[in-house]
């Protein structure tokens, strides 16, 4: 049951079993994660995964089929009107009034999410401050460019300091240095309130949350702090080798470092005979010394490079959403 | 499970109103109307502004005076050449239709559709706003923009007033009635023109159906009386009630001081009805978008 307010503070966003169908599509397909408070969760996936619409079935906009949501234990389908107070929500793209000021703009919703008049204008004057926009607080929000649009926008969704933050796609269509200062506002929530953020830009995902959840074809896929999700999707470790020399022999000299160590793939060789050998091993500790000094101590082999890698949140987001594929495409697996 | 133990006779809901008091009751009735109203305001203040600064109500404005300027030189006109059996007034809000046509379809097209498609509807409906108070502040801001556009055309007979030599032209009767028959029927028009908007994602549709339902309702209704089929004896009552809805007959009733009370609850039941369905559109589009 929802409602226990006083042993541990329930969690900012609880969401279980989660479905949502339109038309005959399942969007959403039984959907289940938390999120603590404080924390900043990045919710990844590729267009059309299902990121947006479970969104909005946390901000009470879209009715869910099944499930149970509850943002900081309050149940979004029975009390949609207290959800309103607990959310700050910046859609997809990013909606504003093109003919409004910024400051007015920002009064306007201050107004309607109940800000108390008396402190309406020094909270805009701290977000402004926050969101670096004290610059443009007067101007006219259709002449701004597409960074201090998005900033804005994130002033509106912290403006009322709810304890949840939700933000679909908050750096779409920026540029890297914009990229950065959105990052480091979202950054600088940490621990006050609780933000969850979508987006495919993985690099951005990877350097301001806490946590990862991944989401594919309505599904979640896996979920976890970065790290942990290297470890779980792609194996131990990978190492990069540039060699040249008898390949036939260069698995059971593999074999004698570290038994697990195997070529997971090699290219052509280039002009002078090097080839590029990509090694996984299911072992965490660095095995670089020992192949190091296995391969140069053999004759067969010539060595030009040798490198633990260090695999992007890309690698594995693509590992991960593949494997939904082969879920998908077989479903006898599941 | 909830917290507090609730006592047997207690319903469902009790655990969240945890008291029977009805004084606390009827305080927390009237805190919640309260709340709904000053959003109803914020949002209604909102509208006017956004209404106020926009170009396309100047134009409309313009359009509404030049038409009903034009239509007034002519009527004077007319009144200097011969004498007419009827005053001024009733005459000029005869064609009260022609700026009904242009103009509600331009300050009602924006309201929803354009907010829809712009995809602020999303932003403002996940505000503790309900659909309700966003229909009506955007519905009685077109409202209070249509009454001021009219009001406008009072110019007109000031300046008949001022320099005619003719006492009897103003006939202050028939003018208060016709003001209060485009006070009346535009609660209706304007919230046909909400409720066009409430079901378009485009601007152009919008005017568009709105258009569209205004002239069948001014003008179609003139027709339907006339049609062979509801002469049949079984359909009187129909035929009844198509010979209540005569937007003409109301406006002669009205100049004529006539104020049916049939016909106010015409207007008012139909914008009510109209408003409705603006707000259930709007919310059934949200489920199926």
């Amino acid at each position: 049951m929802p409602d226990d307010p006083t042993p541990p503070p329930p969690p900012a966003i609880e969401v279980k079993n989660l479905v949502k169908s339109y038309a005959g599509v399942t969007a959403v397909s039984d959907v289940s994660f938390t999120v603590q408070r404080g924390e900043i969760i990045g919710f990844l996936g590729p267009n059309g995964a299902g990121k947006s619409t479970t969104m909005r079935i946390l901000t009470g906009f879209l009715p869910a089929t099944s499930g149970i949501v509850n943002l900081c234990g309050v149940p979004v389908a029975s009390d949609p009107d207290a959800i309103k107070h607990l959310i700050g929500y910046m859609p997809e793209n990013n909606p504003l009034p093109e003919d409004m000021r910024v400051s007015e703009y920002l009064f306007y919703r201050g107004r309607l999410k109940e800000v108390p008049r008396r402190k309406l204008s020094a909270r805009i004057d701290e977000v402004l401050e926050l969101c670096d926009l004290k610059r443009v607080r007067h101007r006219i929000i259709g002449k701004l460019s597409k960074g201090f649009r998005q900033r804005v926008g994130i002033a509106e969704a912290v403006l009322a300091e709810p304890p949840v933050i939700i933000m679909d796609e908050p750096t779409i269509g920026l540029d890297p240095h914009q990229i950065l200062i959105v990052r480091d506002l979202i950054a600088s929530l940490r621990g006050r309130m609780t933000v969850l953020i979508s987006s495919h830009i993985l690099p951005e995902i990877e350097v301001t949350c806490d946590r990862v959840v991944i989401i594919n074809q309505g599904r979640i896929v896996a979920s976890g702090t970065p790290n942990d999700l290297r470890r779980e999707i792609l194996g131990h470790s990978a190492y990069k080798l540039e060699l040249a020399g008898e390949i036939a022999a260069l698995t059971a000299v593999l074999a004698q470092v570290e038994p697990t160590l195997v070529i997971a793939s090699h290219g052509e060789p280039d002009a002078t005979g090097f080839r590029i050998f990509h090694l996984t091993t299911a072992r965490d500790e660095p095995l670089g010394e020992e192949l190091l000094r296995a391969l140069t101590n053999d004759t067969r082999f010539r060595l030009r490079g040798l490198a633990r890698e260090h695999p992007s949140l890309e690698d594995v987001f693509l590992a991960a959403t593949r494997r939904t594929w082969e879920m998908v495409d077989a479903p006898q697996h599941k | 499970m909830s917290s507090s133990p609730p006592p047997a006779a207690r319903g469902k809901w009790s655990t969240r109103r945890n008291t029977n008091d009805p004084h606390r009751a009827v305080a927390a009735t009237r805190t919640f109307f309260l709340l709904q109203v000053k959003h109803f305001f914020t949002i209604l203040s909102h509208e006017l502004r956004v209404l106020l600064v926009s170009p396309s109500t100047y134009l409309a404005a313009v359009a509404f005076l030049s038409v009903m300027g034009f239509f007034f030189t002519m009527m004077v006109d007319s009144y200097s050449v011969a004498a007419q059996e009827v005053t001024p007034a009733v005459t000029f809000f005869q064609y009260f239709w022609v700026p009904v046509l242009l103009v509600v379809p331009l300050l009602t097209m924006k309201s929803i559709a354009e907010e829809r498609r712009q995809g602020t509807l999303e932003t403002l409906l996940t505000t503790p706003v309900s659909t309700a108070e966003v229909v009506l502040g955007k519905y009685f801001s077109a409202y209070f923009l249509y009454i001021s556009l009219w009001a406008c055309t009072g110019g007109f007979f000031y300046i008949l007033h001022r320099f005619d030599r003719n006492e009897h032209f103003i006939d202050f009767g028939p003018l208060a009635g016709g003001y209060a028959f485009v006070a009346v029927s535009g609660l209706l028009f304007v919230a046909i023109g909400i409720a066009a908007s409430a079901v378009s994602r485009n601007q152009a549709m919008a005017a568009l159906f709105s258009g569209t339902a205004l002239l069948g309702l001014i003008v179609g209704s003139n027709f339907l009386p006339n049609i062979e089929l509801l002469k049949n004896e079984a359909l009187r009552p129909l035929k009844t009630a198509v010979d209540y809805a005569q937007v003409f007959q109301h406006l002669a009733d009205f100049s004529h001081g006539v104020v049916d009370t049939r016909q106010v609850l015409f207007y008012v039941s139909g914008t009510v009805l109209a408003l409705i369905f603006s707000i259930f559109s709007v919310e059934v589009k949200l489920l199926h978008s």
